[in-house]
């Protein structure tokens, strides 16, 4: 994963030399200013920000998929990364209705993460009521997509009253991306991220009982109603707060848990946790790689190559659908 | 008989579901005693309550009126974890699927007595291995949960509900899908279990013939009444007779089984 990293680092419109980027990050004078502004300003954060995306997303999948007992649960396919996108669509487009002194809040970070995290935490909830009518499996998919479906019907009715620079601002928004963040939102970012692993962190052990089925682990002394709260506030910050910076990002969250099931064949979350972590972190490094197209000035939109690496592995896992 | 014998009690126990607009009652003045280190099998038709009794003995709704004494403490003070060292359960419904091996099902079992982060502690594995003997599954161990038969997986759970180590094990119809082979095998398993360890059992089942045989007590839940009592006590007082509502079936009480007229 360090590997990576730094290949991360070294790769992108201008090639920086591996040798150059281990220089850098040990604060050594590299051969040209311009590769050191290059590195410290655009690689550095965009690499930090592809793993706190991958770890946080790939995260809020495992829990998703756990308590939902669901394999193919995940904040993108259920619909939160839409409702998060709801909430700072509003933002974007709609605050020109508001008066300027509380447009300029809302606009600010602050009000970014605070409106996705929300829009993510009511789908949630949303989707969680429908859960516990629709037992089955395909019902609660087909409500996330409909969440999708509500969700860009809603922006489009914005975005036909909103002037043409806000639009693209949103658009821009909308097909991902994890570069353009500066330290300052990083470090904002992994605050967020930081809390919602360390929510995830306390739920290992009901996390495993909740393999059992709800029943059991009600019978085993765990309280499901914190648990599920802790599930959900720790998704809702996750998906809430990655969806504000970098985008609807999709098909991280559902895959990577699978990857780690896989790998480790194993449903043991003290394992799962971890390996999730790895994983997602791996993951998201090499899709943001791949979008770079070393050694070309394009970059690609992020979602293109998340949606080709997770689209088949969800078609996979629904011919496979025997264990997950 | 004193008081002390009974691991679970209920007085004057009302069951029904309650909702904001009605009141449901599925059975009123219930008064059980299920002893320690007794088989108690609980029979009676489809439908008629079974299963929302054994719900209210286990905790998961709450009685309508009158008491539960678990260990001759109120079912309702119990804290939820509390509860889960002295009553553990078994159920039909199938496991949701995961990657969960045999040991891992029957090592969360351990749960209301480890650490925050559920490490095992030598305490818990030696529980754990105990549990795997006295059920014979060591071949068993260290296969997926989806891998191995209904009657292996329903042996499993009662394997993780003994390492639960509690005093009273409930099992929900534990009978249903076997066929007659795993159906004795898996009684003979439970009688065995409440001989050499003493827990008190209490199972629902279908299965009235294999029931009488192999159970210390019986409680037979008809429509109009429920009563506890040894299975030779029970068929001389022709209760099975009254046990469904139907003209196909007539209990032959010397051979003690359902036949068909």
């Amino acid at each position: 994963m360090f590997f990576l990293f730094l290949v991360n680092v070294s790769l992108g419109s201008v090639a920086i030399p591996l040798r150059e980027v281990i220089q850098g990050l040990l604060f050594q004078k590299m051969s040209k200013e311009s590769l050191e502004i290059i590195l410290w300003n655009f690689r550095f954060p965009k690499a930090i920000t592809a793993v706190l995306v991958g770890i946080g997303l790939s995260m809020s999948g495992l829990l998703m998929q756990t308590l939902f007992r669901n394999p193919l649960a995940g904040p993108y396919v259920l619909g939160l990364s839409s409702g998060a996108s709801l909430g700072v669509a509003f933002i974007i487009l709609g605050t020109g209705f508001l008066p300027t002194f509380i447009s300029s809040f809302f606009l600010s970070n602050y009000g970014l993460v605070l409106a996705s995290s929300l829009g993510s935490f009511l789908v949630f909830m949303a989707v969680l009521l429908f859960s516990q009518k629709l037992k089955d499996t395909m019902a609660i998919l087909i409500v996330g997509l409909m969440f999708g479906s509500f969700t860009s019907a809603i922006v489009s009715v914005l975005s036909y009253f909103t002037t043409a620079e806000k639009l693209q601002k949103f658009t821009f928004w909308s097909m991902g991306s994890i570069s353009n963040l500066s330290w300052n939102e990083v470090s904002f970012l992994s605050v967020f991220i930081f809390i919602g692993i360390g929510i995830s962190f306390l739920v290992i052990k009901p996390l495993n009982a909740l393999l059992l089925g709800e029943k059991y682990a009600q019978s085993i002394g765990i309280n499901y109603k914190k648990t599920r709260f802790l599930i959900i506030i720790a998704t809702s910050v996750l998906a809430g707060s990655i969806t504000a910076f970098a985008g609807p990002i999709a098909f991280i969250g559902l895959a990577v848990p699978h990857m780690a099931k896989l790998v480790f064949q194993t449903s043991n979350h003290f394992v799962l946790f971890w390996s999730t972590l790895l994983l997602g972190a791996i993951v998201m490094l090499c899709c943001d790689t791949i979008a770079q197209v070393p050694g070309n000035d394009i970059t690609l939109p992020i979602n293109a190559i998340t949606s080709v690496i997770g689209a088949p592995i969800v078609i996979w896992l629904l011919v496979r659908k025997k264990r997950f | 008989m004193s008081k002390q014998n009974f691991t679970l009690q209920t007085s004057n126990l009302s069951i029904g579901y309650k909702s904001k607009s009605e009141t449901i009652t599925i059975a009123k003045n219930i008064n059980l005693g299920l002893e320690k280190g007794k088989l108690i099998a609980l029979i009676g038709e489809n439908g008629i309550g079974k299963s929302t009794l054994l719900k209210t003995l286990t905790g998961i709704i709450p009685p309508l009126s009158g008491e539960v004494t678990l260990l001759n403490k109120l079912l309702k003070s119990y804290t939820p974890l509390d509860l889960a060292q002295e009553l553990s359960i078994v159920l039909t419904e199938k496991l949701p699927p995961s990657n969960l091996t045999v040991y891992e099902i029957i090592a969360l079992g351990r749960q209301p007595y480890t650490n925050w982060l559920g490490t095992l502690s030598g305490e818990d594995k030696i529980k754990i291995n105990e549990a795997i003997e006295l059920t014979e599954i060591q071949h068993l161990v260290n296969k997926k949960h989806d891998e191995i038969s209904d009657g292996q997986l329903q042996i499993a759970l009662i394997a993780r509900a003994l390492t639960q180590d509690t005093s009273i094990i409930i099992l929900d119809e534990p009978t249903t899908h076997l066929d007659l082979v795993h159906k004795a095998i898996l009684l003979k398993l439970l009688q065995k279990l409440t001989n050499e360890t003493g827990k008190t059992i209490l199972y629902s089942t279908h299965d009235i013939d294999l029931a009488i045989q192999m159970s210390d007590e019986m409680i037979v839940f008809t429509s109009t009444q429920i009563v506890q009592d040894e299975p030779c006590s029970l068929i001389k007082t022709g209760i099975f007779n009254t046990l469904f509502d139907t003209k196909y079936l007539i209990f032959d009480t010397y051979i003690g089984k359902f036949k068909i007229k």
